[in-house]
């Protein structure tokens, strides 16, 4: 069990355990006092938590802020965000991080920042996220396999870590680094990918308000399957550009190399921005599964994939004038 | 032939019924919520996995009877090649009903261009024929041409398998070992009959006529 400490919050405003556990149990009695209500999407007897319900025995985060940029839509419950991963370090399977993730410690825990800066060095975490106040984020989260969520993150804008380190001139691009022990992470003894993981982000990508370094999701740390301690989360993109576990952030002055795209150059651009006008090589991109809510249903959960997956009235911008068929 | 208890003919219920769990198991996680996260990846997860499975089952009757000379095998073949089709054409229809329900536009542009799409689809189209002519009056009536036909399942099999394939998240590595390991089956349910075809050939040179082995079975050409 990891038990990486974040900044904790005032006991006023801690709600006592029992009464937090009084609070679901009333949400499963009347749950169960409506059945009709739940049959709805063809399930009978269910095992799928309540979208409340978080289940968490990590730390609960301080949040100073909610709602910037949030969406309204059902999000995902806790247990589908949680074990349903994408984080082949653990294995490829969907359930495998959840299963296989148990003996990562992700504390103690430092972060290398590298390259084109003027403050460089390798941080504890405490200190890397000490100046950052805590805001929670509900974004939409699209895998370029044609599924998507709906997480509430907590972080903060990966901008405000930027200017802390002073980027000069020469730093067009952010490359970051995911963790690399084998011992830890049964997937990576097998070449499934290059590892260590990595993702990169121009510069005025980095710097984009959207753009957020999570600490944690549904108000409490990330569970090491969503990849505690620290993670990329870029809304606009494709989920696999959400690096997990970071533990290197350099300027660049080139485009780094991604390790999707050193997989499949065809199929997984370095921008990979979400957008529905671009098929995948092998799948079409044009619409996507919903994950949310209850979390168990069988009929209408596809939805149409949007632009920038909702976002461009924020990021369009940073691509005016770019093929983006041809900078996929 | 002697009245005899019909092994083969007694045990076929079983063998149907056998045939049968994988969808109610499917059934019953669907009626009971227990299909994981991304319940319809699932269905269409596990009805493929089944056709595969039971096409390849059917694939291996032929190799299974000249390794063990056990010929009354053969009888089970159309039962599990007929399964084979139904699991498929399950599986197409929780893909175009369940899961791209309501999105009906799309569901050509998918057949049309995307290849593990197009591949599958294939796979399915091609069952048709094979379906239809698998009862024994068509085999009378076909003859020779009834084996040429059937051919179609070595393609059915390969456009399966290369559905499988083509449809995991890496392009020019594999990074999910699973389709590998129907494609080697496949691999080497098609190498066993290399031997076989061989000799038939052969044998079908040198003496003029086909031998004794090479007759077509009673049961498919009594022509």
């Amino acid at each position: 069990m990891p038990n990486f400490r974040f900044p904790a919050p005032r006991s006023s405003e801690i709600t006592p355990e029992t009464i937090y556990r009084r609070r679901r149990e009333l949400v499963k009695l009347l749950g169960l006092a409506v059945p009709g209500l739940l049959i709805g999407c063809g399930n009978g007897s269910g095992n799928a938590p309540a979208a409340t319900t978080t289940q968490s025995t990590l730390p609960p985060l301080t949040i100073a802020k909610r709602g910037a940029f949030s969406t309204d839509e059902p999000q995902t419950s806790y247990h589908d965000a949680t074990h349903y991963n994408n984080f082949y370090e653990f294995g490829t399977s969907k359930t495998d991080p959840a299963r296989n993730s148990g003996g990562f410690h992700p504390q103690p825990w430092s972060v290398e920042i590298a390259g084109h800066a003027e403050v460089t060095g390798t941080f504890p975490l405490e200190d890397i996220l000490k100046p950052h106040a805590f805001e929670e984020r509900v974004y939409r989260m699209r895998c370029v396999e044609g599924w998507s969520m709906v997480i509430p993150w907590v972080g903060f804008p990966l901008a405000d870590l930027i200017r802390r380190f002073k980027p000069t001139s020469a730093a067009k691009y952010v490359a970051l680094t995911s963790v690399e022990r084998p011992r830890e992470m049964p997937g990576q003894n097998r070449a499934v990918l290059d590892w260590p993981y990595r993702e990169g982000l121009r510069i005025d990508e980095a710097m984009h308000p959207l753009t957020l370094l999570a600490v944690g999701l549904y108000g409490r740390a990330l569970p090491n399957q969503n990849g505690a301690p620290l993670r990329l989360v870029v809304p606009w993109k494709y989920g696999f550009k959400g690096i997990k576990s970071i533990v290197r952030i350099e300027f660049t002055e080139t485009q780094p190399r991604t390790t999707w795209n050193l997989a499949a150059a065809n199929e997984y651009g370095f921008f990979a921005n979400v957008n529905p006008e671009v098929d995948h090589p092998r799948w079409s991109q044009a619409t996507e599964r919903r994950i949310s809510g209850e979390g168990y249903s069988l009929l209408g959960n596809r939805v149409l994939t949007q632009p920038f997956n909702g976002y461009g009235e924020q990021v369009a911008s940073l691509y005016s004038g770019m093929n983006l068929k041809k900078y996929f | 032939m002697p009245r005899r208890l019909d092994r083969i003919a007694a045990s076929k219920p079983f063998v149907f019924a056998l045939c049968l769990i994988p969808l109610a198991w499917l059934a019953w996680d669907a009626f009971n919520g227990t299909l994981g996260t991304d319940p319809v990846a699932q269905l269409e997860h596990r009805s493929g996995d089944w056709t595969l499975r039971l096409l390849l089952a059917t694939l291996a009757i032929t190799p299974l009877r000249h390794l063990t000379g056990w010929n009354a095998l053969i009888r089970y073949r159309r039962m599990l090649g007929l399964f084979a089709f139904f699991y498929a054409s399950v599986h197409l229809s929780l893909y175009l009903v369940v899961d791209l329900g309501g999105f009906w536009s799309q569901i050509f542009a998918e057949i049309a261009k995307k290849p593990y799409i197009t591949v599958g689809f294939a796979a399915w189209l091609l069952m048709i024929p094979l379906a239809i002519t698998s009862t024994k009056g068509m085999m009378r009536r076909l003859g020779r041409r009834w084996q040429q036909l059937h051919r179609l399942v070595y393609a059915i099999g390969l456009f399966g398998v290369l559905h499988f394939m083509w449809l995991v998240k890496s392009g020019n590595e594999i990074a999910v070992t699973e389709p590998l390991i129907y494609l080697a089956v496949l691999i080497v349910l098609l190498a066993l009959r290399v031997p076989v075809w061989f000799r038939r050939f052969r044998g079908s040179t040198k003496a003029g006529q086909p031998r004794a082995a090479t007759k077509p079975q009673p049961a498919t050409s009594p022509r």
